[in-house]
């Protein structure tokens, strides 16, 4: 949000601590502003919300339903909880139905050590998963000359999806098919090496939480992003403007 | 205090698990006044004994014959530990797991795949919790020899384990 | 044309019936015509053609309820309704005409089926032919939006409506008159109706009839609500499964342009109302309000999470109105009749009536509109008439994939929209779908989660993968494979979902699944082996 905006000021209570925020921001923003810690995944600071991960849900007093904090406007008076035994059994859930749903092998992967998939397993305490693996068959697209797709370890975030559309322009990125047919595609599902719409500009490589966009020549544990990409790119565009 | 009934083995997986066991190099020592090794693949032990206080199992139940090994482990274990990704997550041998068991034999032995010596597949390769309760998971691939010694100090102590778990 | 104008083309109708009141309906809904009542209706006119001595002439109607014994055929002004009427009944049914009813087809009008129904959003379908904007007309259609565009303001009609307690008809049961106004309040240099014809729940039809049979009484709805809330421009967004309600919309909308009822400066006011047709995709999801946004501004359909609300930011971004086509329905009957008149009827927090299609294991399937409150025995049992083949009836499913099953000792319960979510269903949007003894719940809950599993559009992760890890231990609970664990893992995994979940597809995917586990737990429990101890399978 800009900060030369004339939104009002508010104050609400986010576990116990009272903080001060704009109306004009969003309970994640000001819990981030105030060193309140709230999982997210498909979250990227610099690109639209999407509210699809459902990790970063929180309890609001008042309100029957748990609210995604990314895409919740703050209100004043608003007393907002961001932890609580179920919230955070619901988490683990939404990591274990991941780990479940595509075939994630840490072990062979490039990015094992730089993968927020990974980072949030141990940071919810997920030690093994409860439910049945789905073990989909799913392709890998090398056909671009310096990045591959690995369907096989896609959480389906989008943020490759976003970064594409709102910060490079091309949206050579978008999503098709139906529930866990879901996929990436590029352009009208070519190839990604034949998507004439791609500048291969390699934002969504950098964006994606775990080795489903990465370069090509890199071994195990080599991929390493930089998340902060469309964050820098977005607050260079506000200031020039 | 009696020494624990202590016993690791190994389903499918790559041994590295048990290396990294080893990779305790002195702690070893501390903790062997400790525990009894009554069965490892370390070890000459040839059966599973019928009374276990702690089993370390390292590997994914891959076949019928991991899964019965597992099921007889069970059964004489009173805390069975999942060591590593295999055991946990099924991993590297659950990379099979999209194909058939048929495809797989026929593709390592072309036409004539065995019919004895090697252990029917199961249809997938899956973690030891999917077949047997397990007690405690050690994710990692493998996990750190410091890892593995503090939580099994934990469980030696009937405390909670105080190591985050981190897969690969 | 101006409304003195309209009136005179009512009249002339109206006067044409007077002159030759003998006339026969042959239903021509989607559900009789697929059993040849199109036919009937050619072989009735061309017969009657070569008979001169007989005075009667035959058109095609709407829908007459009965569908299970399409085709149906009425006579008045005998007040006779023939039922099961094939092709080749129509020479005898002619020979009737001039001299006695045809005993072996008449179909019983004073049966509790027909008796027990109160029609505002279905009247007049037996004799409003669907073709025709004249004979729409002379039923006393858009009157109501005359009198709007000529007589009320735009808080007027909000007051109506709001008076009315007329509820959203789609499954929600937002009061209609609050959407209405903060529709109205909210600001926007541009505001739309959208009229959501994305009927998709497995064994719901109400929609789709009400669009075949009279697609007038639904533009009329959204002109009037178009004219209440400040719009100029509206769109009717129906699934492209419906090939004849789109083909009788579109041109009702061609008519209804010509007659000034819609297009620029209704009835030669200064009120302008544009309506344009938007065809789904086959997405269940898009019957959702927010992807069916999406899907209008021709974006992927799905979801996106509310606040803020259409009603704030909709379509373009602008402040838009969704009703569902019922809802729209019932507008025009609350101008005419009044408010008072509409909650006289149904129960205390839910008035009016609802139209429901009963399908399933029932003798009477069809689609019938009963006042709110009446009990679900008088639906199923009397106005339905049981299962059939001596059968007993088990359960009822209401609200299709986002409702419950509702076992057969609870069928005293009042139908309204807090007693059905009471007993973990919903109204929904009119779906019945009735079971008898011999069908399996564990059955009916798989049935419905491989249905929102894959009707999920794969954006949030409780809807994707939870619904298809449901879907797959459910298969090992009927494959006799699954433990005690596995159901307490479905029974926290609905819970999860349920919570968790972006929109109401998955916030209701549970539903059945739980709605049957409560009332027939025993179901599950005797399929349930405990040889795997905890794991998963």
């Amino acid at each position: 949000m800009n900060p030369a905006t004339t939104a009002k000021v508010i104050t609400l209570t986010i576990d116990d601590r009272s903080v001060g925020a704009r109306e004009d921001q969003t309970i994640l923003q000001i819990a981030r502003e105030n060193s309140i810690h709230i999982p997210t995944l498909c979250f990227l600071e610099g690109l639209t919300p999407a509210g699809a991960c459902r990790l970063c849900l929180v309890e609001i007093v008042g309100t029957s339903r748990v609210l995604p904090a990314c895409t919740t406007y703050a209100t004043e008076g608003m007393v907002i909880r961001t932890t609580s035994p179920a919230l955070e059994a619901h988490r683990r859930t939404v990591i274990e139905l991941l780990f479940a749903e595509g075939n994630h092998i840490c072990a062979v992967c490039v990015s094992n050590g730089n993968c927020e998939l990974q980072d949030l397993a141990t940071e919810l305490g997920v030690s093994h998963i409860n439910l049945p693996y789905l073990n989909p068959t799913r392709p890998v697209d090398a056909s671009h000359p310096r990045f591959t797709l690995d369907h096989n370890r896609c959480v389906l975030c989008a943020r490759c999806v976003r970064v594409c559309d709102e910060v490079e322009g091309a949206h050579t990125w978008d999503i098709m098919g139906r529930g866990v047919d879901a996929r990436i595609i590029a352009d009208l599902n070519q190839p990604w090496g034949e998507a004439a719409s791609c500048t291969s500009c390699g934002k969504c490589v950098q964006v994606c939480p775990t080795g489903a966009l990465v370069e090509k020549g890199k071994a195990v544990a080599e991929m390493r992003k930089r998340h902060a990409l469309p964050k820098l790119i977005t607050r260079q565009q506000e200031h020039g403007s | 205090m009696s020494k624990i009934r202590f016993a690791t083995v190994w389903l499918d997986g790559c041994s590295g698990c048990h290396m990294s066991f080893l990779d305790m190099d002195l702690i070893l020592l501390d903790l062997a006044p400790k525990i009894d090794l009554v069965y490892s693949p370390l070890v000459d032990f040839k059966t599973f004994p019928d009374q276990v206080d702690v089993t370390l199992v390292e590997g994914a139940v891959s076949s019928t014959e991991d899964e019965e090994k597992i099921r007889h482990i069970r059964r004489h274990t009173k805390t069975l530990i999942a060591l590593g990704d295999c055991a946990v997550t099924s991993n590297v041998p659950g990379m099979r797991n999209t194909f058939k068991p048929e495809t797989i034999m026929q593709h390592v032995y072309g036409d004539a795949p065995p019919v004895q010596v090697i252990p029917p597949l199961l249809p997938k390769s899956v973690p030891v919790h999917h077949i047997v309760p397990v007690d405690v998971f050690i994710p990692g691939c493998p996990p750190s020899a410091d890892t593995i010694v503090k939580t099994l100090l934990a469980v030696l102590e009937g405390k909670p384990n105080p190591v985050p778990p981190r897969f690969g | 044309m101006t409304p003195e104008a309209l009136q005179q083309v009512a009249k002339a109708e109206k006067d044409a019936i007077a002159r030759q009141p003998q006339r026969i309906g042959v239903c021509t809904a989607a559900g009789c015509l697929s059993c040849k009542s199109g036919e009937v209706l050619k072989n009735l006119q061309t017969a009657l053609e070569r008979r001169p001595d007989i005075p009667y002439r035959a058109a095609g109607v709407g829908c007459m309820g009965l569908c299970a014994h399409g085709p149906l055929v009425s006579v008045e002004p005998d007040g006779l309704l023939y039922q099961d009427v094939k092709p080749n009944d129509v020479p005898a049914l002619v020979e009737s005409l001039a001299t006695k009813p045809l005993a072996e087809k008449r179909c019983d009008t004073t049966a509790p089926f027909f008796i027990r129904q109160t029609k505002v959003v279905l009247d007049k379908f037996d004799v409003i032919q669907p073709e025709r904007l004249e004979s729409y007309l002379a039923a006393g259609g858009y009157t109501a939006l005359m009198d709007c565009v000529t007589r009320r303001t735009p808080a007027e009609i909000l007051d109506e409506v709001k008076r009315s307690g007329l509820r959203g008809r789609g499954g929600g049961g937002y009061p209609t008159g609050l959407k209405w106004e903060t529709v109205a309040k909210a600001n926007g240099a541009r505001k739309y109706v959208i009229c959501n014809a994305d009927e998709g729940d497995p064994g719901a039809f109400m929609d789709r009839s009400v669009l075949e049979c009279a697609p007038h009484r639904v533009l009329e709805g959204m002109a009037i609500a178009g004219l209440a809330i400040g719009a100029t421009a509206g769109y009717i967004y129906v699934r492209a499964e419906y090939p004849l309600a789109i083909a009788r919309l579109k041109l009702a909308i061609r008519q209804a342009e010509k007659f000034g009822l819609i297009g620029d400066h209704i009835c030669g006011s200064a009120f302008s109302f544009k309506v344009e047709i938007r065809l789904g995709a086959g997405a269940f999801v898009c019957g959702e309000e927010t992807a069916l946004i999406a899907s209008i501004e021709g974006r992927r359909g799905q979801p996106r999470p509310r606040p803020p609300y259409p009603a704030e930011r909709g379509l373009w971004g602008f402040p838009t109105l969704i009703n569902n086509v019922e809802t729209f329905a019932n507008i025009s009957a609350i101008i005419t009749r009044s408010a008072d008149w509409f909650a006289s009827m149904g129960t205390a927090t839910s008035k009016g009536t609802k139209v429901f299609a009963l399908a399933g294991r029932i003798q009477n399937t069809g689609l019938i509109e009963v006042p709110m409150g009446i009990s679900l025995r008088e639906i199923i049992y009397d106005m339905g008439g049981g299962a059939p083949g001596g059968h007993s009836v088990k359960a009822v499913q209401t609200g299709g994939p986002s409702g419950g099953c509702i076992p057969a000792d609870q069928f005293d319960l009042s139908v309204d929209y807090e007693s059905l979510k009471k007993l973990g269903s919903i109204m929904g949007s009119g779906g019945m779908i009735v079971m008898d003894e011999t069908s399996s719940m564990v059955d009916v809950a798989r049935f419905f989660m491989e249905f929102c599993k894959s009707e999920s559009c794969g954006k949030c992760v409780p809807c994707r993968v939870g619904t298809t890890q449901l879907h797959h231990l459910l298969e090992q609970v009927r494959e006799r494979r699954a433990s005690r664990a596995d159901l307490a893992r479905i029974e926290s995994l609905c819970d999860m979902v349920r919570t968790t979940s972006l929109c109401g597809l998955g916030q209701t995917a549970p539903n059945p699944l739980l709605s049957t586990l409560k009332f027939f737990r025993h179901e599950y429990e005797e399929l349930l082996v405990d040889n795997h101890a905890e794991a998963p399978r």
